[in-house]
């Protein structure tokens, strides 16, 4: 027992895990605010996130743009591609069965896989950006991680505030509980619908910013999270911000420790596993669907 | 202050209302009432465009609604209380309050509003932080009035409040009617409630088949004997 609880790689690999998920978390917040929230299915919602990747890697690799400038770029193209999804594929099936919004914004999926391989090539691209890491003891931790963490931290209690606090974020609790009478509250659906999908996008824009300094960039690199977002999402309660904080670690740690003892392969399948036991259990999510 | 002229208006190809003419002067109390499928919902659903009219006018207050967006005619004064009182049943009851205080001008006025609405139900106030949709019909109903109240309102819609509560506490309801009356606002409700409803208000409209066949003062409605042959059961 002594030896595990002094093993340097295993703490490592939980601190890691945490750190991983941080990452996991702020993806999710995004489509926890569209999915859970106002009930909208953006199944394209990691491709978005990939988008905003290549939109930060072509500003600052071929054409030079300062960092900050081109991520920034990057958070608003995804934001204006979230509104346009809203307006253009979502808002003529609104009223239809939900199951369509899924089926559609699928084919918005293979849209910009297709169009991101036409424009930038299955190349993995990479923006080349190293931040160095922080050693305590024999760990190592890279300050990319640490700024994920930090940054996903400070969302997700800036989107809660701003969702319990202000009058807007009450009305984008409320619409998806009674869209039809939010007219007679003064309240104009279609703004909320503008306001949720542009935040939606803007914080999918955020995770790519910080997703694009750990990871190489490359057409199908939406696959490899996407799925995980989804149940992260589901896991916590849709809609619950805490709720979805708490999955992803939980997410992450079992990946990480997969990875320590065997592969990170069979973390997945772990992780998985858990979602699909949970399922039985608490088919509402660990935490209530919180509105 | 509300004047509709023939407004015709439907759902898609089936109409609801035919050339229904009615007016309710500042602070009256009217109610419209009829039987089931009489177009009574409709009437007030076409007042706040949640259902378009096809043709004829509404106007508040000499302003005509025609091109006046949805959520737009609040900020006019009128606050619809739905039918089946439609809160949103994950948010709790201030929150609640605060979506009825939506409009700008209702947002710099809040506090006071809201002091006044649990002023006027005590009951909200002790419920203000339970979830809305745990709560009973009645309080409920107290729950979608104080959030039409929220707007400060001059003219208030009242669709079916006395629906699927108990009889004691539709008595309750009919009595919250008449403090909302005798706190000044301008009243149109919609009722199947016939027997009730006309003793609180001051006039009445019979509506039958998305037409108006009969109007007066709410005590002549009482007595007339097709009224309460038809709706009145005695």
């Amino acid at each position: 027992m002594t030896e595990i609880l002094t093993d340097p790689f295993l703490w490592e690999t939980i601190i890691q895990g945490l750190l991983f998920g941080g990452v996991l978390a702020l993806l999710s917040l995004g489509l926890n605010l569209i999915f859970g929230v106002i009930d909208v299915v953006w199944i394209c919602y990691a491709e978005l996130v990939m988008v905003g990747m290549y939109a930060i890697w072509w500003l600052y690799v071929p054409n030079g743009v300062p960092l900050p400038v081109a991520m920034l770029t990057g958070i608003l193209t995804v934001a204006l591609l979230g509104v346009i999804l809203h307006f253009v594929v979502i808002r003529p099936i609104l009223h239809t069965e939900p199951i369509n919004q899924l089926l559609v914004t699928g084919g918005v999926l293979f849209f910009l896989q297709g169009a991101a391989t036409l424009v930038f090539s299955v190349e993995f691209r990479t923006l080349g950006v190293f931040m160095g890491s922080v050693e305590v003891g024999n760990m190592m931790f890279p300050w990319t991680r640490i700024l994920a963490f930090l940054t996903s931290l400070v969302a997700v209690a800036a989107l809660w505030l701003f969702l319990k606090k202000t009058y807007i974020g009450t009305a984008i609790r409320a619409i998806s509980q009674d869209r039809e009478v939010m007219p007679l509250m003064g309240v104009s659906p279609s703004r909320i619908y503008l306001t949720t999908s542009a935040l939606g996008g803007g914080l999918a824009g955020l995770g790519a910013c910080l997703l694009a300094l750990l990871y190489d960039i490359h057409p199908a690199i939406g696959l490899s999270f996407g799925p995980l977002v989804f149940l992260i999402c589901v896991l916590g309660g849709l809609g619950n911000l805490f709720g979805g904080f708490v999955a992803a670690f939980i997410f992450a740690e079992f990946i990480a420790l997969g990875g320590y003892y065997t592969e990170v392969e069979w973390g997945y399948v772990m992780a998985f596993f858990f979602f699909i036991v949970m399922m039985f259990i608490r088919p509402q999510g660990l935490f209530s669907r919180a509105r | 202050m509300l004047v509709l002229k023939n407004v015709s208006a439907g759902y898609g190809a089936f109409q609801a209302l035919f050339d229904v003419s009615l007016e309710v002067k500042a602070g009256e109390a009217v109610a419209v009432i009829g039987p089931n499928g009489a177009g009574k919902t409709s009437l007030l659903r076409a007042i706040t465009k949640v259902i378009v009219p096809t043709s004829g006018s509404v106007e508040m207050e000499g302003v005509s609604l025609r091109d006046v967006p949805a959520h737009k005619i609040i900020e006019l004064g009128v606050a619809h209380v739905p039918e089946h009182r439609r809160l949103f049943p994950g948010l709790t009851v201030e929150e609640n309050l605060k979506m009825g205080a939506y409009m700008r001008s209702a947002r710099e006025a809040y506090k006071e509003r809201l002091a006044y609405v649990y002023d006027l139900f005590p009951r909200m106030k002790e419920r203000r932080h339970q979830v809305a949709g745990t709560m009973s019909g009645g309080e409920q109903q107290m729950c979608a009035i104080g959030r039409g109240l929220m707007s400060g309102p001059k003219l208030l819609l009242l669709d079916e409040p006395s629906a699927g509560l108990a009889p004691v506490i539709v008595q309750q309801v009919f009595d919250l009617v008449r403090r909302i009356r005798s706190e000044g606002y301008t009243v149109l409700i919609v009722e199947q409630n016939i027997q009730q409803v006309l003793r609180v208000v001051d006039r009445a409209y019979l509506l039958e088949v998305g037409r108006i066949r009969a109007s007066g003062q709410a005590s002549d409605l009482l007595a007339n004997e097709d009224v309460r042959k038809a709706y009145v059961g005695i």
